[in-house]
């Protein structure tokens, strides 16, 4: 953990700057004139209070995503299936709700949202104990499980969760019961649970030995396991909690969102939550940060796509010089042509 | 054999060939100690590249050079990054697929615009093999199923049987011996990740040139991670590799054939074997100690 110095917060801030700046040359080389697109971009993200609503409501899942990420990464367990978690939280989200959707509220909104906490932590534990048991490579692992939840809420959706009449591959809009109460503003109180959980995770991995287990795992496993603190329990549990936040993210998307469960439910959130995860180096106080940041493009990028007729997915350019930048500024390559200071010294000495 | 089984092996080749292009890529750059879980988007890429050379040129050849050349062109990204800068291959692999995916689609929208009905390209016919001969069927491939079959014992007698193939081996195995002894590391990785990435293009290109006539965005479907399961349940070697290829081939081609057959198991979940059959697969062939010693770790380590 980098003390908090003034390179801390400039190498983000540079990188998201530099990364913007590469993506509007694309920009220009797909086409597109740069400053209308990126006008559109801005006013669609904070233009006005729609827009910052919207930026807020895309927000919210990034940055329970980006904690997923965050935890497991911190703790050496390179969980990618933050998208297949997300995926399965919001379908058992939605078979929850159809349990108990006669009973008050806020009965199978609870329901909705622990099963879409167990959900993603089981899909987690899959790859984990793929990993302690077998072996198996954790990226793999959990990115053949992203495609096996698309796949799962593809055939729920055309199956079994299939709205009454099936007339579309969706389920039926969920009970007002098991919505998430509305803020005003169009903000939904996901963004609340989100919000808090950005200290709670905090908390949890600075202050208390489970997240000690996990840092020291990330740092170190072979010496973690001289110190006798169980690396493969630390990988285990940091697997369970990344798992269970982003399946959180799916319970809260379905409830408080979309309100009901389709294909495609997910715009690349588990995805995106990488590239948020490392624009916030790792820390639960950078990632609201950095989900901010790509809420916004997420947010923006409709309008640019609508005004200025550039792809969406110019936002998956946007992330990925972001990671590449971030990369390059950690390079040890870099770091061995860099003047010493006076930080490297001291720990050098 | 019968016809089905014969229409089954064909389209086992077929569907096998752009996982074998790009695993036996991915066993190259892996056996010289560098992971890159970038296939999928360097396959994606060619998909794309393979597709936009051939529509421009009406040849199918210069398609899959486009192909190999764009992917290269971000192999070489790649290899900039995790062989000269020195970091994590994992993280900037999984930039890699971003980054072909926002591109492809960027571009794809900017060449083609938005319309609906689906671009078609010429494709690289199938070898008119042994007449209408029902036997020969499964031999009637486009010319690139060779191409990959070829590459197989070209791969391993390279590895196994040259001095560049003991010096890239030597680089995954121990890169500080290897550049003890005079041996460039960072070129032996460099060529290598260039090589894969050539190789995952094909595979790509081989996707909307040979296996269907169009790009469709995200249209490598995983077939980049599935080609990185194969490279581990091959145990890093080219026969191996081929095995992979053609049980996931198989498998796939069984799936459509039970979809024909008109088996009333849901479309849907059975879109999830090849996926749930790498699982599988890892786990059974994973927990050996058959992985190239440096592999995924970085020079500062």
């Amino acid at each position: 953990m980098p003390r908090l110095e003034a390179r801390t917060l400039l190498v983000p801030i540079a990188v998201a700057a530099i990364a913007l700046a590469l993506s509007s040359g694309i920009l220009l080389v797909a086409g597109a004139n740069p400053l209308v697109a990126l006008g559109a971009l801005v006013q669609g993200a904070v233009g006005d209070g729609f827009a910052l609503a919207d930026t807020l409501i895309k927000t919210c899942p990034l940055v329970l995503t980006g904690l997923a990420v965050a935890i497991a990464f911190r703790s050496g367990a390179w969980n990618i299936g933050a998208e297949g978690q997300l995926l399965v939280g919001a379908l058992a989200a939605t078979a929850a709700v159809g349990a108990t959707r006669d009973r008050p509220f806020p009965l199978p909104l609870v329901a909705a949202l622990v099963s879409g906490i167990a959900a993603g932590s089981l899909w987690a534990w899959l790859a984990a104990a793929l990993k302690l048991r077998r072996n198996v490579s954790e990226v793999i692992a959990t990115i053949m499980l992203n495609f096996v939840a698309a796949r799962l809420v593809g055939w729920a959706v055309h199956g079994p969760l299939m709205e009454t009449g099936a007339r579309y591959p969706q389920s039926d809009p969920l009970p007002m019961a098991a919505r998430l109460p509305m803020l005003g503003g169009g903000l939904h109180s996901g963004i609340v649970i989100a919000a808090l959980l950005v200290p709670a995770t905090w908390f949890v991995l600075h202050r208390t030995a489970l997240g000690f287990r996990w840092r020291a795992t990330g740092d170190n496993a072979y010496a973690t396991r001289v110190a006798g603190l169980a690396p493969a329990e630390a990988l285990m549990t940091a697997m369970l909690a990344s798992g269970g936040l982003a399946g959180l993210a799916g319970a809260i998307e379905v409830t408080g969102v979309t309100g009901r469960l389709f294909e495609q439910f997910s715009g690349g959130q588990g995805y995106t939550a990488i590239a948020v995860a490392l624009l916030a180096r790792l820390h639960p106080g950078g990632v609201a940060a950095s989900a901010l940041f790509f809420g916004a493009l997420a947010a923006g990028s409709g309008a640019m796509q609508r005004t200025a007729g550039v792809s969406a997915v110019f936002v998956a350019i946007v992330q990925a010089t972001v990671i590449l930048a971030l990369l390059a500024a950690d390079s040890p390559w870099l770091a061995r042509r860099r003047p010493p200071t006076r930080h490297t010294e001291a720990r050098a000495a | 054999m019968s016809a089905t089984a014969l229409v089954l092996v064909a389209s086992a080749l077929a569907l096998g060939t752009p996982l074998l292009f790009a695993a036996l890529g991915e066993l190259i750059s892996e056996r010289a100690g560098v992971i890159n879980i970038g296939v999928e988007g360097l396959m994606l890429t060619g998909a794309f590249a393979g597709f936009l050379g051939c529509w421009m040129t009406g040849s199918a050849v210069v398609g899959m050079a486009a192909a190999c050349a764009a992917a290269m062109l971000l192999g070489l990204v790649f290899a900039l990054w995790v062989v000269v800068l020195d970091t994590d291959q994992v993280v900037a692999g999984a930039a890699l697929n971003i980054l072909a995916l926002g591109v492809t689609g960027v571009a794809y929208r900017a060449v083609f615009g938005v319309t609906g009905a689906a671009l078609s390209v010429t494709t690289f016919p199938p070898l008119a093999i042994g007449g209408d001969d029902p036997w020969f069927a499964p031999l009637r491939q486009p010319l690139p199923v060779y191409v990959a079959l070829a590459l197989v014992p070209l791969v391993w007698v390279v590895l196994a049987r040259t001095r560049l193939g003991l010096t890239l081996r030597a680089v995954g195995e121990a890169p500080e011996a290897a550049a003890s002894l005079g041996v460039s590391v960072t070129a032996i990785r460099i060529g290598a990740v260039l090589v894969a990435a050539l190789l995952a293009g094909a595979g790509g290109g081989y996707l909307s040139l040979a296996y269907s006539n169009t790009f469709v965005e995200g249209m490598a479907a995983g077939r980049g991670f599935i080609a990185l399961a194969i490279v581990v349940f091959g145990r890093w070697h080219p026969l191996g590799a081929l095995a992979g290829a053609l049980l996931f081939g198989a498998a796939s081609a069984a799936q459509f054939q039970l979809q024909a057959a008109g088996i009333t198991v849901s479309y849907h979940l059975l879109l999830m074997l090849p996926y749930l059959l790498t699982l599988a697969v890892l786990a059974l062939a994973s927990g050996t100690a058959a992985a190239p010693a440096a592999l995924g770790r970085r020079r500062e380590e």
